[in-house]
């Protein structure tokens, strides 16, 4: 039987056959309870032991810090420069978190408009399909042109590449509701609002959640890639100008550190919407769910 | 209603002068592809009776009562509801609820959230329908969970939680698409008493659609088959015998007698038997 073959990963830790495992099934370390763990750890020292095998390459190699700086100059470089750094990670981080506002606003929006009516959405989808496909890149001068305002024209950008996820996964969400349960509201008379409320928007929340955490990468990388594109310095740039000057002025340890904090920025991100997505659902849905068997 | 009136009424048969509940006259249709799952159904249903569908797949049983329903039109004939409120354009307003075969609760919203969901609709206040839906849940036997997700219940609870909410408006009419299909053999002969038990207590009207012989034998007063292609009704018995029905009616004479008359007519459905029972119109 496949039942028998299968290992079973449970949280109970059993020490002989006498101790009881009801008592460590919930024993809790730092809050954080024993099972959980090895999932925090496991990745932590894969990533140590790249940066600690980097590190060694760097050193006994003696690539030049031009090349490539070692982590460790490149955490030194984070502390030093972090007066300028800091201030442009804000400014990305502001940029593409009122992209992923208002892609939420009008994600949703658009798609409960959709969901009102087949032929809307025939009507509209491909266009919003279009907005997706076409490179940001490609589009990110004209915008930078057409709007004079810097800033508000990275936002556009991020908006447009962060836009798409939420609005095809909600649009799927709400036209996956019951078909049973619909019939139950029709059956009860209820008013297509009720039906939006109780029913269609419920429904749609995994599938908006889903696309909510793909979204929270995109518009951090449509405001840096706009902000490539734009190539406006001064006080207010973000982390993509900073990597941008850096390299004109061949500070490369400087140039890893804004790229670092990048990189760390969209994990945070996605780690804050993974964590949203999964205290919204753990009560009902399979994916928030344990297996159990 | 006291349960000396509700006595009173289960001895009244159905006779043919009283007004029936629902009125199914000359009732056709056709599926856009072309099928004919009904052809000329003619079906009176008795106030506070127990009725069954009973018929192989395919014979229109669960279309015939989404048709009742509301859920569907008929390409031909009416459903009339003689006893029903009208609404200001003459339809028909009558107080109804479906149990699916699947539980088909919002797997969002807790039990009690789930059988106050009829009442919310319908704009009832909220502590009224707390109360109300508290009381629904009491009479199927879970009380205690009302704060229960459905994926926390078995695949029983779930069924008596969307009974629950079937009951909780006081419908006229509850119908039912094979409810306990899905439920093992166990839990269905619970679930079966228990819905006995809540039908004899009150005064609805059931129309229960079932492929089994003995279920639908065990239940109801009057078992109506039908046959397929073109869905039609073949047969209408009598199934009576005094509630409550315990368990060990299923093994009584009566019990038998009834079988064996409803699975020949099930059989005549089916094509497999030349019997006498041939169409009933």
């Amino acid at each position: 039987m496949a039942e028998a073959a299968r290992p079973a990963i449970t949280p109970t830790i059993t020490i002989g056959d006498d101790a009881p495992p009801v008592m460590l099934q919930h024993k809790r370390v730092l809050g954080v309870s024993v099972a959980t763990w090895p999932k925090i750890l496991m990745p932590l020292a894969v990533g140590l032991l790249a940066l600690a095998g980097w590190e060694l390459a760097v050193r006994l190699q003696g690539i030049p810090v031009y090349i490539l700086p070692g982590p460790i100059l490149i955490a030194q470089t984070m502390v030093s420069d972090w007066g300028t750094l800091s201030g442009s990670l804000w400014i990305t981080l502001s940029i593409s978190l009122a992209a992923l506002s208002a892609a939420v606003v009008l994600g949703v929006s658009l798609s409960v408009l959709f969901a009102q009516s087949k032929w809307v959405e025939l009507s509209f989808f491909p266009y919003a399909v279009i907005l997706q496909v076409t490179p940001i890149v490609a589009i990110a001068p004209l915008i930078i042109i057409w709007v004079n305002d810097v800033k508000l024209s990275l936002l556009i950008c991020a908006w447009i590449v962060a836009f798409f996820p939420i609005l095809s996964n909600t649009t799927l969400g709400l036209n996956s509701a019951d078909h049973n349960l619909l019939n139950l509201f029709q059956l009860y008379k209820a008013t297509r609002f009720q039906t939006l409320m109780n029913l269609r928007l419920p429904s749609a929340l995994p599938y908006f959640l889903g696309g909510l955490k793909i979204s929270g990468g995109l518009a951090l990388i449509g405001a840096v890639v706009a902000e490539f594109v734009a190539g406006t310095g001064g006080s207010q740039s973000g982390l993509a100008y900073r990597i941008l000057e850096s390299g004109y002025q061949l500070r490369i340890p400087r140039m890893f550190a804004a790229l670092f904090m990048i990189s760390i920025s969209g994990i945070v991100i996605f780690m804050c919407l993974s964590l949203l997505s999964h205290l919204t659902l753990r009560r009902w849905h399979e994916s928030a769910l344990k297996r159990e068997n | 209603m006291t349960a000396a009136d509700n006595a009173a009424a289960k001895a009244r048969p159905a006779g043919p002068s009283a007004r029936p509940v629902v009125a199914v006259r000359g009732v056709a249709k056709l599926f856009s592809n072309g099928t004919l799952a009904l052809q000329n159904v003619n079906l009176d249903i008795g106030r506070r009776q127990f009725m069954s569908l009973l018929g192989p797949s395919g014979c229109g049983k669960s279309t015939l009562l989404r048709m009742i329903a509301g859920l569907g039109t008929a390409s031909a004939g009416t459903i009339d509801w003689p006893e029903a409120d009208h609404d200001a354009h003459g339809a028909a307003m009558p107080r109804l609820s479906f149990v699916f075969q699947e539980p088909t609760l919002m797997p969002w919203a807790s039990a009690i959230k789930n059988v106050m969901l009829p009442l919310k609709l319908a704009g009832v206040p909220k502590e009224e329908r707390r109360a109300r839906a508290a009381d629904a849940l009491g009479l199927v036997g879970l009380g205690a969970f009302e704060n229960a997700y459905p994926r926390e219940l078995s695949g029983g609870m779930k069924m008596r939680v969307s009974i629950a909410r079937g009951m909780v408006t006081k419908p006229d009419v509850l119908l039912m698409d094979e409810p306990f299909a899905a439920l093992d053999e166990i839990t269905r002969f619970k679930l079966n008493n228990d819905l006995l038990e809540l039908w004899h207590a009150s005064n609805f009207t059931v129309v229960f659609v079932t492929h089994s012989v003995f279920e639908s034998v065990y239940l109801s007063q009057r078992i109506v088959v039908m046959a397929a292609r073109p869905g039609r009704i073949i047969a209408d018995l009598d199934s009576s015998a005094p509630y409550p029905r315990a368990p060990d009616y299923r093994t009584s004479p009566l019990y038998n007698d009834h079988c064996r008359r409803a699975s020949h007519a099930l059989e005549v459905a089916m094509g497999h038997a030349q019997g006498q029972a041939t169409g009933a119109h």
